[in-house]
């Protein structure tokens, strides 16, 4: 009995301790002190990390961040939210500092972890001020009165409590690329690895929905369907820099192919970069160890 | 050594022709030909659209003939009618090619799709022997046809 009643309370502690773990770990209450956003800025970190590509309405104006596209995954299909500035639909009613815990570290104002289908994995890794300029954008695009739409995800993924598990495996605000030799490719690195998150399709994912980061950017079964998302280091990919930064910029490839599927919307966000940071992106990537396919 | 070069060659370029025949070894004959005729229309497109690509981006010299006449030929290939090509059963699904289910759902959205390439190259095939201005200003708007219909109606590659 004793053994019994000491087992039962061990597995309890476990328990609590399990929680105490996985529970969300937002951003300090002092973390933004000192930052004020750049709207202006703000606008290239926007179109870097992509934001309207996932958060705009299927086949709305790409400004109106109403939510509504809907993404199929091996663990149920998730709905991306309403984020745009309408206080009782969208985060217009969020302080600064609760958009970004949820840009960086993937915690809601309301203490539940969100589904690393938002690429917070990746955005942990940007600079506070780049997230804060960010928001100013935000805050001056248009709201839209729509309800977010829940997501279908079924046992065990729908406890968002386990999420906390993944994070402790998977989140890491360290860099892969770990010696960036030049400016150049640092910068890269910056624009790829934290607000573009170009890993989260062009590399393969393990069991568990984690960055499989021994094949870096080797490619990826394209989460959307058929098809493989590419290999884009120098062992799939054999563009020149010039020909890599000219892509990202016009959308055709070396033969005067376009781009398709879901890098047509990639293209119409890094059309908008300055010419020096579509070649940083370049540059990283042929810095990259090549991987075979 | 010049000896290998010349089998190896042909075997390879055996081998690329084939390939599509036997990846729908389970296709019917018009399937098939459907599937081929897209494909080399997509073809045609590209033959007449590089070298206009490459004049509008700077990366060959503007020649006011040959881009009059690239310009006119992929105008009269995208002005084709495509309705034939699509088939019940030729999607990416059955492999050797990227045309997305999506086409079979909604034909009228490639339907109209297919119509801003035609105005845009139209448009296009009008002005692009009058300068290296006037053709870059127009291919713009054929760029974006391209992507346009791609981002909704062609898969990744295999």
């Amino acid at each position: 009995m004793k053994a019994l009643r000491r087992l039962l309370l061990l597995a309890l502690l476990v328990l609590a301790a399990g929680w105490f773990f996985t529970r969300p770990a937002p951003l300090s209450s002092d973390a933004l002190d000192g930052y004020v956003g750049d709207a202006t800025r703000g606008e290239i970190s926007f179109a870097i990390a992509g934001c309207a590509s996932c958060h705009a309405a299927p086949d709305g104006d790409p400004q109106l961040l109403a939510g509504g596209r809907k993404f199929a995954s091996d663990f149920g299909t998730f709905v991306a939210p309403n984020i745009s500035a309408d206080v009782t639909y969208g985060i217009g009613g969020w302080s600064d500092l609760e958009i970004a815990s949820a840009i960086i570290t993937g915690s809601s104002p309301d203490g539940r972890h969100y589904y690393p289908v938002f690429p917070y994995a990746s955005y942990a890794k940007a600079e506070l001020q780049d997230v804060v300029d960010l928001i100013a954008y935000m805050r001056t695009l248009p709201a839209s009165p729509t309800p977010s739409q829940p997501h279908a995800v079924g046992l065990p993924f729908n406890i968002r409590q386990g999420l906390g598990a993944w994070k402790a495996l998977y989140f890491r605000d360290t860099w892969v690329l770990k010696d960036a030799q030049t400016p150049e490719i640092e910068r890269g690195r910056y624009l790829v690895e934290a607000l573009g998150h170009c890993a989260e399709c062009h590399t393969s994912r393990t069991a568990l929905g984690g960055l499989d980061t021994a094949r870096w950017m080797a490619g990826a079964p394209n989460p959307a369907g058929e098809g493989r998302i590419p290999n884009i280091t120098s062992g799939g990919l054999a563009w020149s820099v010039g020909e890599i930064a000219d892509y990202l910029e016009s959308g055709f490839t070396p033969e005067y192919d376009s781009a398709g599927g879901e890098m047509a919307a990639v293209i119409r966000n890094t059309s908008q970069l300055d010419a020096g940071d579509r070649r940083a992106i370049a540059t990283y990537l042929k810095a990259l160890p090549a991987v075979a396919n | 050594m010049k000896r290998a070069i010349k089998p190896i060659a042909l075997l390879a370029t055996a081998i690329t022709f084939t390939s599509a025949a036997f990846a729908d070894g389970h296709l019917s004959r018009e399937q098939s030909s459907a599937i081929e005729a897209r494909q080399s229309h997509m073809q045609l497109m590209l033959f007449n659209f590089g070298p206009i690509a490459a004049m509008a981006q700077d990366k060959a010299p503007y020649d006011s003939a040959r881009a009059a006449q690239a310009a006119a030929n992929l105008a009269a290939v995208a002005g084709l009618d495509h309705t034939g090509y699509w088939i019940e059963g030729t999607d990416s699904s059955v492999g050797g090619n990227r045309a997305k289910a999506e086409i079979w759902t909604d034909l009228d959205g490639l339907i109209e799709a297919n119509q801003a390439l035609v105005t845009s190259t139209t448009a296009l095939a009008d002005v692009a022997g009058d300068g290296i201005d006037a053709l870059k200003a127009a291919f713009g708007p054929v760029g974006k046809s391209c992507g346009d219909c791609h981002e909704t109606y062609r898969t990744p590659r295999n």
